[in-house]
């Protein structure tokens, strides 16, 4: 059955090569479509903003339709100093790549709408939104440098989170794994929730994309706090940044914490056991842990939101593991894909997948007694369903995906 | 008749200013101060005796005096005057040892309070973020005060299994900081280049000496209504500062080294006497420790009037401005703006 349903991963390469034209088309025309505004003839309006951006600054690159690459290799670099504390130029960079979404909004229909206006009046109209910016982004660096915000008990930086963490994942999750996002509205706009999903791809790219989404989509504004594997917080740089990012250490203590807080938690019960799995087992669902975050749940009366990830299996496709490597280096799997080891460097780049989340509808935890923590059989089957409902939307949204690329 | 509270390692500044502090208490008649070495600090109008906590003689002096609270704070983690860590660690456990059972020995004794640290849970990248007093400590800390702490602590719980008749508080302290601090973490900021550990920004809690002096009255007077003052209790500050914050609150740069090379620095410094970087502070300084406090709120009844922020801010106040202060590189970012509104606004 799950054979039939998983699309095989060669064919997808050949269909994506006969009908690469048309997908090309399509996703231009995908982008292209919120920045041109109805009635105007869509020639004009680029060539115009393109002018527009050589004169006023990189702040025109919003209005820009073809604009998703250049940020992007723009925000990587700029990012870094936000982090170190280092060269203060660096900055105002970092800031103005983050509202861009928000911002371009208006300044695109601004500047077709004044047809042949000369490129200095464009300018001066998009001069107030930039200058506002860089007054944010230099207010941002002054809040930096001085060390004048605030991190919670769980290390969690929310203003690095929202101005530059996000604005460096948005590219890779708009362009690069163009993610779609379904019933995001099943997670409650207020109070605590349990996220629950899947896990795979090698590395957890999965958990930081269902975080974007929850982020960039949720209508109430909610963060997702994930719950990461203890290894996360013995590398150095990287504990540094999940902490930031707001993540913590996969324990029923720190779970529980958040919960009653009221904050939304993800969790990913399957842990390396999924994110480590050969390629073949591709959405296969592991064993859900022990069922601890169906109990820690329990104890605090949330709700457990399923959520499922398309797509993420096949970044990187894992066709062997090297358990050799993997002791001398102290993970759990050494992943040997088609690319990774043999082209070194290169090999890390994800396969450019056509992603899906979805998340389910919400299973209420609060209507059993308080002692159905201790429970086993309430928790495990209270487990196994929320992992057949995972199951069956993976099964669900991959009969539904045209191909694993677009 | 009033109380008469018994205070060990009265010539260190904090416990001085708690005798101080206690004698005000209308509940309290008489405080007797004990300490092998005389304070060099006023201690108002408390009775000043000259003894050695891991002699026995202490157990003469609470005898005589009929003692009924006992104020233990000659828990710390450095030596005072010579004697280097060994010292330090034969008074905190010896005398710890000999003041209980001289305390077990005294019908009077009806109160114990201990001074120990946050530092008894370690600092390791697997435990929970936020440690309750009941949290199991994933990695014992293996050496240095934090150790003394662990021993002294399971020699409070011995004694109150013995003599369960006395209301035992163990207060577990985040960093002391405030204007007059004098720890080994006070002594790591004072220096003019911060080293840290590459690639980690610890989650820091600090509790202000002001705090700390309050609190203790708390736990060694008769519990107020609604409230518990017997037990095992977190003192901190709300809210955390990441080590980096810190650095860029009191304006000096910090040099990230690589964990190994840490430990050698440590070293090197230590040598040097410039400051006593010990092993489980570059621990704390790698992985940080963020301590739960609703047991010192909800059962202790105790609320900080310091934040961790709060209580820096106080510190870095009394502090000689670092080489990047903060206030300069406000004024550096303003002036940009500035030139930046300027440019703006003259085409």
């Amino acid at each position: 059955m799950t054979d039939a349903k998983v699309i095989p991963f060669g064919d997808d390469a050949r269909r994506r090569g006969s009908s690469g034209g048309s997908a090309a088309g399509r996703s231009r025309a995908r982008r292209a479509a919120p920045s041109g505004p109805p009635g105007v003839p869509g020639a004009p309006g680029p060539a115009e903003a393109a002018d527009a951006a050589d004169a006023g600054g990189k702040a025109a690159l919003a209005a820009v339709p073809e604009d998703g690459r250049p940020p992007h290799e723009e925000r990587p670099g700029a990012g870094i100093p936000a982090q170190a504390g280092g060269e203060p130029h660096g900055r105002p960079g970092a800031r103005s790549g983050g509202p861009e979404a928000e911002g371009g909004e208006p300044q695109a229909p601004a500047a077709p709408s004044l047809g042949d206006a000369l490129g200095g009046l464009a300018d001066r109209l998009l001069g107030g939104p930039w200058e506002e910016r860089v007054a944010s982004g230099l207010a941002f660096l002054r809040r930096r440098v001085t060390g004048d915000y605030e991190v919670d008990e769980f290390g969690y930086d929310a203003e690095l989170t929202d101005q530059v963490l996000m604005s460096l994942l948005r590219p890779l999750y708009e362009g690069y794994f163009r993610v779609e996002v379904k019933g995001i509205e099943n997670i409650p706009a207020e109070g605590g929730a349990l996220v629950v999903s899947n896990h795979s791809g090698t590395l957890p790219i999965d958990a930081l994309m269902t975080q974007v989404a929850v982020h960039d989509h949720h209508p109430a504004g909610r963060h997702l706090r994930l719950l990461a594997a203890d290894l996360v917080f013995v590398l150095p740089v990287v504990n540094d940044l999940a902490r930031k990012a707001g993540h913590t250490l996969a324990c029923a203590e720190d779970a529980q914490l958040l919960l009653e807080r009221g904050e939304v938690v993800g969790v990913m019960p399957e842990g390396f056991k999924g994110l480590g799995k050969p390629f073949s087992e591709r959405y296969k669902l592991q064993r859900f842990g022990r069922g601890g975050f169906v109990a820690t749940a329990l104890k605090t009366g949330v709700p457990i939101v399923p959520c499922s990830v398309v797509g993420a299996e096949e970044i990187y496709p894992m066709v062997g593991n090297s358990r050799t490597l993997a002791r001398i280096l102290g993970f759990p799997y050494f992943p040997l894909t088609p690319t990774f080891p043999w082209l070194g460097p290169l090999g890390l780049l994800p396969l450019p997948t056509k992603w899906t989340i979805q998340f389910g509808e919400p299973i209420p935890t609060d209507g059993y007694p308080p002692e159905a923590a201790e429970d086993p059989m309430l928790v495990f089957n209270l487990t196994d369903q929320v992992r057949e409902t995972i199951q069956h939307t993976l099964y669900e949204l991959l009969v539904e995906r045209r191909s694993v690329f677009f | 008749m009033g109380k008469v509270v018994l205070v060990t390692g009265v010539a260190r500044q904090l416990a001085g200013r708690f005798v101080r502090r206690v004698q005000r208490e209308p509940e309290v008649d008489r405080v007797i101060a004990v300490d092998a070495v005389p304070p060099r600090h006023d201690l108002g109008d408390a009775e000043f005796v000259r003894a050695d906590i891991r002699q026995p003689v202490i157990g003469k002096v609470l005898a005589q005096a009929g003692v009924d609270t006992v104020v233990h704070l000659d828990v710390s983690g450095t030596p005072l005057g010579a004697g280097g860590r060994t010292q330090a660690k034969e008074t905190n456990v010896i005398g710890t040892m000999q003041l209980l059972g001289a305390c077990q020995k005294a019908p009077t004794v009806s109160r114990l309070v201990v001074k120990s640290t946050t530092s008894v849970y370690g600092s390791a990248p697997r435990d929970p973020a936020v440690l309750t007093e009941t949290t199991p400590v994933k990695s014992l800390p293996s050496g240095g005060f934090a150790k003394d702490a662990v021993e002294v602590e399971g020699y409070v719980r011995g004694f109150a299994r013995r003599r369960p008749d006395v209301a035992v508080a163990v207060l577990r302290f985040a960093n002391i900081l405030g204007p007059r601090a004098d720890t080994p973490l006070a002594e790591f900021f004072d220096l003019p280049i911060l080293p840290t550990v590459l690639g980690y920004d610890p989650r820091l809690q600090f509790v202000h000496e002001d705090d700390v002096t309050e609190v203790l009255v708390v736990a060694s007077t008769e519990p107020r209504r609604g409230t518990l003052n017997s037990g095992t209790f977190n003192i901190a500050g709300d809210g955390v500062l990441l080590l980096s914050q810190t650095a860029r609150r009191l304006g000096r740069p910090t040099v990230p080294v690589l964990l190994p090379a840490v430990t050698w620095v440590g070293r090197l410094l230590r040598t040097a006497g410039v400051t006593d970087f010990s092993r489980e502070q570059i621990r704390l300084l790698t992985h940080g420790r963020v301590v739960d406090t609703r047991q010192m709120r909800e059962t202790l009844g105790f609320r900080p009037a310091y934040t961790t922020a709060e209580t820096f801010h106080d510190f870095a106040r009394t502090r000689p401005p670092g080489l990047l202060p903060p206030a300069r590189l406000a004024a550096a970012v303003d002036g940009l703006a500035a030139r930046v509104q300027r440019k703006e606004h003259t085409p």
